[in-house]
């Protein structure tokens, strides 16, 4: 397997408390190609959140390996930005602040504070935050804590940008709006991503490929769909449209047979 | 302005101030009234109820030096201290007033006469031994945050270091600081020779000695602090690869800067208190040993005089603490969180 970021035979066990050992991860491989928008989906606890971390470096596996751009990953590092579940910003820095952590140990070398300051700005505008330039974290809302969070991911230029359920903990309203900011800034950047998600509509609305994994323990890659809609995509459009209501009843029929039949992996 | 004097105020526990700043301003005088009542009219009853207990209560005990005393007579005795160090004050000035007289006309006489001001050794006062207690508690308050901030930091931070130190905090913690007083008297008088010495050997023995004290709850709860870090914050600096120093000023210290403070209050709180049982024990200057002298001395105003000293360790303990508290308030980055 060849490609921009490669997940090779990777095998993850976790030591449980009483000495044994847990199998969460069974011969993973993935190919991503530079600019390819892949979705994980499958049910709670298959080993999700254990690949994205495996692939940021904040987990290393058992076997097998990372290879991003033709170099193996070993440990964690800004060319491989994560957007976490919860947001993770700093609570006792306002946004602006959070994202110049970021920028400021990323381009240390290599920009001016002016140019620093107006990337800062930059990456706020393209999440719709820079009225919010001042705030902490906890004078903002859930959508606009997670906005400053992919900015900041954004802000460190990444290679892959790594995305583990962004939207989970938001109302539908907030994460439709996300959603579309993903889809207009992945159209003007060519981001590589991976993103976990639980929503099988916002797996179709914006991937080109979304990856089924099977159920753990030992979870493996059941399926991989490819999503062949043209872009830009507009979710009321799509609605009605047959192709997209094919992918989404794929993945659907893939989740319910697994869940079905929990041990059929 | 006013509402940030308010403001300040509210946070250091004082609410009735602020209840009587709105009632001059008029804003509405019913709801302050009763707000005053609540916050102000409240204690203020309790307090009369204990004065009248204790007036009550002192009166049925007679001791070698006389019957306790009640409020009044330790009202009396505050006013005789007062006076005392007014008057030791004036004669202080006076002194150096001679001096100086003399001074001059030796100059007049000789311009180049070589002149000296000697310094006034009278005996320090009541103040004199309240500044003194201050100054010694800060010294050793100070040192102890000075080492046990970072040592915590560093406990917290690395499981290794946590490991080896456990066992020697958990060995020292429980000790009470005044068995160490001879054992500190006696390294110090070994160490801490020199002719001219920045600080007198009393004030280095009780500082360390509050030193020893303080150190143990701001150790443990830096230590409490760093390593309950949120883990995504954590990941946060290890995928932006953060240089140790930014991990520790961006992340570490204002995510555990709660719980140092509670540890720093609690340490403040404990050198206080072991500070005048130190100077008592050791005779060094200080509120302590004031105690102990009015003690040895057992006039009929004695324990009057204690009971001054009592309540002047009991407020500024008070006072302390409040301090710390708007402290921990200002340096707080969650306005919101409350502390008491
Ligand atoms: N540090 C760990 N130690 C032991 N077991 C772990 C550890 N982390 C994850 N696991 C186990 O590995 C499995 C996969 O966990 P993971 O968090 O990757 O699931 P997930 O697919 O992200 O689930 P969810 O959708 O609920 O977030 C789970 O059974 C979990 O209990
Ligand atoms: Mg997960």
């Amino acid at each position: 397997m060849q490609g921009y970021l490669t997940i090779e035979q990777v095998h993850m066990d976790f030591n449980t408390p009483n000495g044994g050992t847990f199998k969460a991860l069974d011969n993973v491989n993935l190919a991503l190609e530079k600019g390819d928008f892949v979705s994980l989906i499958g049910h709670s606890g298959c080993g999700k959140s254990t690949v994205l971390n495996i692939v940021a470096g904040l987990l290393t596996a058992t076997q097998g390996t990372v290879l991003l751009d033709g170099k193996e990953v070993n440990e964690p590092g800004p060319e491989r930005a994560v957007v976490f579940q919860n947001h993770s910003l700093l609570p006792w820095l306002t946004t602006y602040q959070n994202v110049e952590l970021a920028v400021k140990q990323v381009f240390k070398r290599s920009m001016g504070k002016k140019e620093m300051d107006e990337w800062i700005k930059h990456n706020l505008h393209l999440v719709h935050m820079d009225h919010a330039m001042d705030k902490r974290p906890g004078e903002i809302s859930g959508g606009m804590k997670q906005r400053v969070g992919i900015a900041r991911a954004l802000a460190m230029r990444p290679k892959v940008l790594l995305m583990d359920e962004p939207f989970g903990a938001l109302d539908a309203l907030t994460r439709a709006h996300l959603q579309d900011s993903v889809m207009e800034i992945q159209a003007d950047l060519n981001n590589t991503v991976i993103m976990i998600t639980h929503d099988v509509d916002e797996a179709v609305l914006l991937s080109d490929r979304i990856v089924m994994m099977t159920n753990g323990p030992a979870a493996t890659i059941g399926e991989i769909l490819e999503i062949d809609l043209p872009r830009p995509r507009n979710r009321l459009e799509l609605a009605d449209d047959s192709q997209y209501n094919h992918y989404r009843a794929e993945v659907l029929r893939f989740l319910h047979e697994r869940h079905a039949k929990p041990d059929a992996a | 302005m006013a509402a940030r004097v308010m403001n300040l105020f509210e946070s250091i526990g004082f609410s009735w101030l602020v209840s009587i700043m709105k009632l001059f301003t008029l804003q509405n005088p019913k709801e302050q009234v009763e707000n005053l009542i609540r916050t102000l009219g409240v204690p203020l009853f309790a307090f009369a109820v204990f004065l009248g207990a204790w007036h009550i209560g002192a009166s049925q005990i007679e001791t070698s030096l006389g019957k306790v005393p009640g409020p009044a007579q330790v009202w009396e005795q505050a006013g005789a201290l007062w006076d005392e160090h007014k008057a030791e004050r004036e004669k202080e000035a006076a002194f150096y007033e001679r001096q100086h007289e003399r001074n001059a006309l030796k100059l007049e006489k000789n311009p180049n006469a070589e002149v000296r001001i000697r310094d006034y050794t009278g005996k320090p006062t009541y103040f004199d031994q309240i500044v003194t207690s201050l100054q010694t508690v800060f010294a050793g308050f100070l040192l102890a945050s000075l080492i046990a901030i970072p040592l915590g930091i560093v406990c917290g931070l690395s499981q290794i270091m946590y490991t080896a130190m456990n066992p020697i905090i958990q060995l020292f913690k429980p000790v009470s600081p005044l068995a160490w007083l001879p054992i500190v008297t006696l390294v110090v008088s070994a160490l801490y020779t020199s002719d001219d010495p920045l600080f007198a050997k009393s004030f280095v023995n009780s500082a360390i000695t509050v030193t020893l004290c303080c150190l143990w709850p701001t150790l443990i709860n830096t230590i409490v602090g760093v390593s309950s870090i949120d883990n995504d914050l954590v990941n946060v600096s290890k995928v932006l690869r953060l240089p140790w120093h930014t991990k520790i000023v961006k992340i570490v210290l204002p995510s555990a800067l709660p719980m140092i403070f509670t540890g720093l209050r609690l340490s403040l709180g404990v050198g206080w208190m072991v500070l005048i049982a130190a100077e008592m024990l050791a005779q060094n200057p200080g509120l302590g040993k004031f105690v102990w002298d009015e003690f040895q001395n057992g006039s009929s105003q004695s324990l009057g005089r204690i009971m001054v000293a009592v309540i002047t360790i009991g407020f500024i303990g008070f006072i302390l603490d409040r301090l710390m508290l708007s402290l921990q308030k200002s340096f707080a980055w969650d306005k919101d969180a409350i502390v008491r």
